[in-house]
């Protein structure tokens, strides 16, 4: 085995998942603690031109350019993939600045017509860009998603992306380690995103700041590749630098064929040293929770913080009920923002759209999830769905699954971003209207200035649309 | 960068929990080039109502704290997206540094590349802190980077933790390129090795 990096771990020393796969990486720690990482692979959107900027004002170059890919996913149009679908033109501009920024530079470039663009998150495990073992970054806060296929993968800001850029490493203090075990078995219904929100709402929004989090336990090791990356993304909503889940086989066949993957005896390689990708029995954390996966329920924020989640079946808190005066106010200025009752069910709030994408579930399982609410049924709202990728666009159609969506009278986009997890393409949410979205944020203005957002699962999500309401999926009847 | 040792300046307390880089900098933002307007994009949507007049009752409109160049935040401070533009905000309109009792993670990191100290100190400690700050007429701050000290002139003296080697840097103003690139002979001889014990990562 190799050694690299100034201190190597004894063998005996027993090691997590994350401790592996850091110290393959790291170059030198200095006296501080830092490590420099070595990154194998970096992506790029239309927000990194700050990061180019500061290479062009020191006139540097892209040190290892086939290991960063620009792909454009925030800001194009889902109507279409010609310039005059843009919202605007300065949207326009700063996609044209991508793709001269990566052209200077020798980076390949994923841009509007190009069958291999989508979201970042969705396209780099898609695409067999984002591989076991590696070192992923991003400027977005979701590259975590990437933990999913057993990589580490944070985002970072513009000023590290131009580091990585101009020296394919980073400095980075080693972080904690957090496991949360998932145990029992998921209920029907209860799908990936549900077993994140539940965590969330277990350990908070920072419940896990400082640390990465190894995602294990039945639950976890059951899930589909898809499913993992779902739970990953949203790592960072219970503040974490990272999330994981040790590479199997599930993954490993899931990535044989992507057109990035290795292949023949490279991928023969890969896999065996892949396997060795598990924490150490003895290994430790600094934080250990378990969750009984067995007690989920399908969740629904209610709040403006992802912590503030609660199964469908349950009611809005009461301010009144708060004893600490700072969170009574507060908790009166979310539920006065969101437009809620307190006390009130949850179940039956009426609502005003729904958004099915972005990069926690526009995947084509989360499609085929939504699809089998709508098949047959009829939308009461305005609903979108956003597929994650050009692939999972053409996927999803060779299934049929757009059919039954415009069947069900859901707006089924034909092109692949980001859409109205954020809005800045233009996708947006009205002022003071109700949201059942699928992606991973609710903060206040988040989907639009004062859009209200209920963050939810693909199911849940379809259930809301041919309801109009906050709706049990457990309880649709059957058709 | 400017190197940062000590800064005697006013400070603004900020209460809220959980305020989030969507809040410090609106997406709708993200889009800018870094200009003179850039400062103005800061909390617009906290200190602005939606015609674009200015919501006094929002404390960083407030004359006591105008000049600020501290702020005093609650748990979480600039969690959520990964965007830079938020420190750049802050930056820009003069922060240099910010005190709560936790941050999110890639905000603390952005903080340092661009000059701004982000100070961790105990809930209890920032609550009194920001306390104080109300109470003061003219809420003035000292924050010693180089004897890792919070003063204020009630009595309120308290200690933080900071890496060294961050804290390094932003004594001396160091920019990061240029100190990583010192070890560009330990890098290419770390790839070497890597790229043969793992070559499936070597192509593309
Ligand atoms: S889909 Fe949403 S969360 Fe994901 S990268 Fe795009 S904007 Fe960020």
């Amino acid at each position: 085995m190799l050694s690299t990096g100034t201190s190597k771990p004894s063998p005996k020393h027993p090691r997590t998942l994350f401790d592996k796969i850091w110290d393959r990486h790291e170059i030198i720690r200095n006296s501080a603690g830092q490590s420099l990482l070595f990154i194998d692979q970096h992506f790029c959107h239309e927000l990194s031109f700050h990061a180019f900027n500061m290479l062009k004002r020191r006139n540097i170059k892209v040190r290892h350019p086939s290991r960063t890919a620009a792909i454009a996913d925030h800001y194009t149009p889902t109507t279409g993939e010609r310039p005059e679908n843009f919202s605007s033109l300065d949207r326009f501009k700063l996609y044209k600045t991508l793709e001269s920024n990566a052209t200077d530079h020798g980076v390949e470039f994923f841009g509007l017509g190009d069958d291999r663009r989508g979201i970042i998150h969705v396209v780099g495990p898609e695409q067999g860009l984002s591989l076991p073992g590696s070192t992923i970054v991003c400027g977005d806060s979701h590259t975590a998603t990437h933990g999913g296929v057993g990589a580490l993968s944070f985002g970072i800001g513009a000023s590290d992306v131009s580091h990585v850029l101009a020296t394919q490493t980073l400095w980075q203090p080693r972080p904690k380690k957090m496991r949360i075990k998932v145990i029992g078995r998921r209920p029907p219904h209860v799908s990936a995103k549900d077993t994140i929100l539940a965590i969330i709402s277990k350990i908070g929004t920072s419940g896990a700041t400082g640390h990465v989090i190894e995602y294990a336990g039945p639950v976890i090791s059951n899930m589909s590749v898809e499913e993992r990356l779902t739970v990953c993304n949203m790592s960072i909503e219970a503040g974490a630098r990272a999330g994981m889940v040790a590479p199997d086989y599930t993954v490993f066949e899931w990535i044989a064929g992507r057109p990035y993957a290795p292949s023949g005896q490279k991928f023969s390689e890969a896999i065996e040293n892949w396997q060795a990708l598990v924490t150490d029995e003895d290994a430790s954390f600094d934080l250990d929770v378990e969750i009984d996966g067995t007690n989920i329920a399908p969740m629904v924020s209610w709040g403006t913080s992802p912590e503030d989640t609660l199964p469908i079946t349950g009611s809005i808190p009461d301010p009144q009920k708060e004893p600490d005066r700072e969170k009574r106010r507060a908790l009166a200025g979310k539920l006065e923002y969101m437009g809620l009752k307190p006390g009130s069910a949850l179940m039956d709030t009426p609502i005003d759209c729904v958004f099915i994408g972005s990069c926690t579930n526009s995947r084509i399982q989360d499609l085929r999830e939504a699809a089998a609410v709508a098949r047959g049924r009829t939308a009461k709202v305005r609903t979108i769905v956003v597929p994650g990728s050009a692939l999972i666009k053409s996927q999803a159609e060779k299934e049929g699954l757009d059919k039954i969506f415009r069947m069900a009278g859901f707006d089924w986009r034909p092109s692949a971003g980001c859409s109205m997890c954020v809005g800045v393409n233009g996708d947006l949410v009205a002022p003071e209207e109700r949201c059942v979205s699928t992606s991973n944020r609710n903060f206040r203005g988040r989907q639009g200035p004062r859009a209200r957002t209920h963050l939810v699962g693909p199911a849940m999500a379809a259930a809301a649309a041919v309801t109009g309401r906050l709706t049990d999926v457990r309880k649709l009847e059957r058709l | 960068m400017e190197p940062l040792v000590k800064i005697l300046a006013k400070a603004v307390p900020l209460k809220q929990d959980n305020l989030d880089t969507d809040q410090i900098l609106p997406a709708r933002f993200l889009m800018m080039p870094r200009d003179e307007k850039y400062k103005t994009y800061l909390f617009r949507d906290l200190s602005h109502d939606e015609n674009q007049a200015i919501i006094s009752s929002f404390i960083l409109n407030q004359e006591k704290f105008s000049d600020a160049r501290i702020l005093v935040a609650g748990r979480n401070f600039g969690c959520g997206s990964s965007r830079e533009g938020a420190v750049f905000a802050l930056v820009d309109s003069g922060f240099r540094c910010v005190i709560a009792p936790s941050f999110g993670d890639i905000f603390y990191n952005n903080s340092f590349n661009n000059g701004l100290l982000p100070i961790i100190l105990e809930k209890q400690h920032v609550e009194e802190l920001q306390n104080e700050l109300f109470l003061d007429l003219n809420p003035e701050l000292l924050v010693d980077l180089e004897n890792q000290i919070v003063l204020h002139k009630s009595g309120f003296k308290t200690t933080f933790d900071i890496d060294p080697h961050r804290r390094e840097r932003l004594l001396r103003g160091l920019d990061m390129i240029g100190y990583t690139q010192q070890y560009l002979k330990e890098t290419e001889k770390f790839e070497e090795q890597y790229f043969l014990s793992y070559p499936w990562l070597s192509i593309r």
